[in-house]
């Protein structure tokens, strides 16, 4: 049956869709260009020298970008070991014991800590870490980058844990489970595959910092895996060869930027990857 | 009633904040055996043994007063820990809820593992899913995701999962309402092979299952338990007009 009314709607809807259609190919355009430009520029300059050797001394080419690759893992992964469990314990809270003024207070400030700047954030580091040590380090710069993943994690948290059905936390109690164990092993085990993906976006927001990195992890020529000692990273080396007035420093930046781009992607698989629930579909 | 009744319960009241959903209940139920209430919807069959391993205290605004006695101990007596409790007198719910995250070992396995129970777990696992009637169903794929089983399964893995912590008194609320009549009927069987070894409670809103499975049966309605007897009077010959009404289906 074909009336007026019906191909009216019938153009209402293949409009709608179109529009939709429209709306992702905008929203995709600068994210395949960023993806084009970084691999088309990057890509010739990546090598394994250029993932295993210290940077070369103004005026000699070659040389590599070891040391921050190094230095960016290990900022990062004491960046997890502080704000990881901070984040994720302060949205258990929130989720299971934050309905009084407290809880609203603590989701106020995470809310209000989410928008602050990052260079805010860097800057209180270096009060709080550099400034007591006397020195630029790595832990100062991981104690910003946890700063920074601490409250949107937290209110990613406190949502995941409301989505786990009371039934499965009633199951547990009615085992003689005490209530904690419950929330750790039953309520945030069901949780885990929303966590991982919030972790990951903390991770990966912190991971491509550079402002809060500037003054408290600041730089290094050098390999560290000292956490008090100043460390390189790759954001920061970024910055430092893209500023540069030199060609092959500037496609040295964007070989990083391909570099960080690829660290943070098999950092998401290899993250899923080992998450997965056991007997999931795969 | 000749021996020393496994529960009894004196003065039981239940509270919603404001709303009493269960009044002045008392009642005595029998080591072993089966005890079903039914009653209609909203009648506080569910929250009455919800009161019994003390998870209704854990719903926002939710407590209960009164005596109940498991072995003449106090349930709601000070000091007394529902945790502990609720190892003695475990409980499956309407809807099955298996742990997604987990294997269907680990399910089994959860009590004993987040207890640190002492014990051969793979041997305990495999006793609890041959009383559920499960074993045969599942001891191939005992790795794979509980919920990949179908509903009566799961129901059954639940009833497992309860089995497993080895409790006294087994709470059933309403545990083949979500199943279709063929995993009915297998929940329904398992029940007759767990009476000899449990103290059951069932609550059902389906009279047929109280009359199959049930020793003795104890009608609730608004709250109160208005007759308590054995399974054949309540169905043939009931004391009680409300009884008689509910049963042959007049209402409810």
């Amino acid at each position: 049956m074909t009336t007026p009314g019906r191909r009216w709607r019938a153009f209402k809807n293949g409009f709608a869709i179109t529009l939709c259609g429209v709306a992702v190919l905008v929203a995709l355009a600068p994210l395949l260009s960023v993806l084009w430009l970084v691999v088309k520029n990057g890509a010739p300059a990546l090598g394994l020298d250029f993932l295993t050797k210290l940077p070369a001394p103004v005026g000699e080419s070659g040389g590599g970008v070891g040391n921050a690759i190094l230095g960016t893992l290990a900022i990062v992964s004491l960046a997890c070991a502080i704000g990881l469990p901070i984040g994720i314990g302060a949205g258990v809270f929130l989720a299971e014991r934050g309905d009084g003024k407290f809880g609203g207070a603590v989701r106020f400030t995470a809310e209000v800590l989410s928008g602050v700047p990052s260079i805010v954030v860097g800057i209180v580091a270096y009060g709080l870490v550099v400034l007591p040590m006397k020195r630029f380090s790595a832990l100062a710069g991981a104690v910003a980058l946890a700063l920074l993943m601490v409250p949107p994690l937290a209110r990613s948290t406190e949502e995941l844990v409301r989505l786990v059905p009371r039934a499965l936390r009633e199951g547990a109690l009615a085992l003689g489970v005490p209530a904690w164990k419950t929330s750790l092993f039953i309520v945030l085990r069901t949780a885990r595959p929303g966590l991982i993906t919030a972790a990951l976006l903390a991770i990966g927001r912190a991971a491509g910092e550079t402002a809060p990195l500037l003054f408290t992890a600041l730089n290094n020529q050098y390999w560290n895996v000292r956490p008090d000692q100043p460390t390189a990273s790759l954001t920061v080396q970024i910055f430092n060869y893209a500023i540069s007035p030199y060609e092959e420093w500037r496609q040295k930046a964007w070989a990083c930027a391909l570099t960080l781009l690829l660290l943070i992607g098999f950092l998401s698989l290899g993250a899923r990857f080992l998450a997965r629930s056991p007997g999931e579909a795969r | 009633m000749t021996a020393a009744p496994k529960i009894r319960i004196e003065k039981l009241n239940a509270y919603f904040g404001a709303h009493r959903a269960v009044r002045d209940v008392e009642l005595d139920i029998p080591a072993l055996g089966v005890v079903a209430v039914i009653g209609p919807s909203g009648c506080g069959k569910s929250t009455f043994v919800r009161c019994l391993n003390r998870m209704h205290e854990l719903l926002p605004g939710a407590r209960a007063e009164g005596r109940v006695l498991i072995d003449g101990q106090e349930v709601y007596g000070p000091g007394v820990d529902p945790v502990q409790l609720r190892r003695r007198v475990g409980m499956v719910f309407q809807r099955p809820n298996p742990f997604p995250a987990m294997s269907i070992f680990d399910n089994v396995a959860a009590g004993l593992v987040l207890n640190r129970l002492p014990g051969d777990r793979a041997a305990i696992v495999e006793k609890s899913l041959r009383q559920a009637a499960l074993w045969d169903e599942v001891k191939d794929r005992l790795k794979e995701n509980p919920t990949r089983l179908s509903g009566g399964q799961q129901q059954r893995l639940c009833i497992a999962r309860a089995l497993a912590v080895e409790p006294e008194v087994l709470l059933l609320d309403e545990p083949a309402s979500a199943l279709d009549p063929i995993a009915t009927a297998k929940i329904e069987e398992l029940i007759h092979e767990l009476r000899e070894r449990y103290t059951i409670v069932i609550v059902t809103h389906n009279m047929q299952q109280a009359a199959r499975v049930s020793d003795r049966t104890a009608f609730f309605y608004m709250g109160e338990l208005i007759e308590y007897d054995t399974t054949e009077h309540i169905f043939t010959n009931p004391s009680i007009k409300q009884t008689e009404d509910y049963v042959t289906g007049r209402f409810g």
